[in-house]
């Protein structure tokens, strides 16, 4: 078997193309999924018992069930609703719809690692339930599980390949486009899967920077050690 | 002509949960001796094979399931090996299962405490000796949990073999729209389909943890 990499790589650009696409759709996902993920855990702490029940519903559904049933349902079902849009927006919907619930349950898991003491000294603090979730537990709950979600940011990233079939050409969807102009099968896919695991790569390094940035001590202690430093 | 959703439309749905099932066994049936092959290369005194475990692991796990799927289907049919749906695609899913469970695995193994090694090697035990009387024994208990964790995302991303020409439930799902164009009944009992399957997975696995956890905590 002889492999022929020259017609492929001559459809560089669909192929950018396709990678842009990704990037886009993965990063517009991850924005929309955090900001529904926050939500949804601001809202189960918060909210009366019976949004609670409806909340962890819905986090249980879309955590049992694939992606791209859920990608399906909101690209032809929802139209049926009135609710038209595009392929891209259809697969933004659906991957933040799909992060947000695995990225709440995440931040569950770390607001549960957050000692309950540190809730009652907000609260005797006289900060109100709300401040003390924003202030006191939320921060240092999403310092410890950033690993955490950084790994469900890179796999939805994998997952957003199947968006190719609801017809959001992204760098898998290119891929094909290029395989039917070449018919060079394998050798397509060989470089795809190459822009693929450089994208983790790049998410990698990315996500761990911005962990750097955004919490920069991981310890309260360390925190108040190089403020004593300065002082 | 359009048909609707009905119960002859049910019982074909339910009719491929068969080929879902089938197809995640045998995924798994792959992916478990190339995951625990893997899981002991990746534990081996040398470093360079211990380096190449891990570079195989990272590596499919930067790669999107449906690329291991066309890899593996094109790569297959380019060296001239020609094999129906299920055996290339239950490979080419046993192949990603193997590079997660080989860490889900390895972490098992690591999680014995090191003196359980020790006291193994200080009664003059070989090293499968003290792998399969003294640390495997404990590493299953903890593996447990999270490789039925890990079953719930091999069920789920059984759904995308369609692109090699598999008719399991997703597919059985997208046919039967085609016909009664009711995507919102149809991919809402797709859904519910498989939510029946993975619920009991991920509640089970839930249950055995606590359960697990509290043998080690007395």
């Amino acid at each position: 078997m002889a492999l022929h990499f020259s017609p492929v790589l001559a459809n560089w650009p669909a192929l950018l193309d396709g990678v842009i696409l990704t990037v886009e759709l993965s990063a517009s996902s991850i924005a929309l999924g955090m900001l529904g993920a926050v939500g949804l855990s601001a809202l189960r702490e918060l909210g009366p018992r019976p949004l609670r029940w409806v909340i962890d519903s819905y986090i249980e559904l879309i955590r049992n069930t694939p992606l791209l049933v859920q990608l399906l349902i909101v690209f032809f079902g929802l139209p049926f609703f009135g609710i038209r849009m595009g392929a891209p927006a259809a697969a933004i919907l659906g991957m933040s719809a799909n992060l947000a619930a695995y990225a709440a349950e995440i931040m569950r898991a770390g607001v549960v690692s957050i000692h309950r003491s540190q809730s009652e000294a907000g609260l005797s603090l006289a900060l109100t339930q709300r401040q003390v979730l924003q202030y006191v537990i939320l921060p240092p709950a999403i310092a410890k599980v950033w690993p955490a979600l950084s790994g469900q940011f890179i796999l939805l990233m994998l997952a957003s390949s199947i968006c190719s079939f609801i017809s959001a050409e992204e760098l898998s969807g290119a891929a094909s486009l290029v395989e039917q102009q070449t018919f060079r099968s394998f050798e397509t896919y060989i470089c795809a899967t190459v822009l693929y695991v450089m994208l983790a790569g790049l998410f990698k390094v990315v996500l761990v920077g911005i962990g750097k940035l955004a919490f920069p001590q991981s310890s309260g202690l360390a925190r108040l050690q190089a403020k004593g430093d300065a002082a | 002509m359009i048909e609707h959703f009905g119960a002859q439309e049910m019982l074909y749905l339910i009719s491929t949960v068969r080929w879902t099932l089938l197809l995640t066994l045998i995924a798994f049936a792959f992916g478990s001796v190339g995951g625990a092959v893997l899981a002991l290369l990746r534990l081996s005194r040398h470093p360079l094979i211990r380096g190449v475990a891990y570079g195989v692991i990272e590596l499919v796990q930067s790669v999107p399931v449906l690329m291991v799927l066309f890899l593996s289907y094109f790569g297959l049919s380019a060296a001239g090996i020609d094999l129906p749906p299920l055996p290339a695609a239950s490979l080419a899913l046993g192949v990603w299962a193997a590079a997660y469970l080989a860490d889900i695995w390895r972490s098992a193994i690591e999680a014995v405490p090191y003196q359980q090694w020790e006291a193994a090697s200080s009664l003059a035990l070989t090293t499968p000796q003290q792998y399969v009387h003294i640390v495997l024994p404990q590493a299953i208990r903890i593996a447990i949990p999270p490789t039925i964790g890990f079953l719930v995302q091999l069920v789920k991303n059984t759904s995308i073999v369609s692109v090699v020409g598999m008719v399991e439930l997703m597919r059985a799902g997208q046919l039967i729209n085609n016909v009664t164009f009711e995507p919102f009944a149809v991919f809402g009992m797709v859904g519910l389909i498989y939510f029946v399957i993975c619920f009991p997975l991920s509640y089970a696995g839930r249950k055995l943890e606590v359960v697990f956890h509290a043998g080690r905590r007395s």
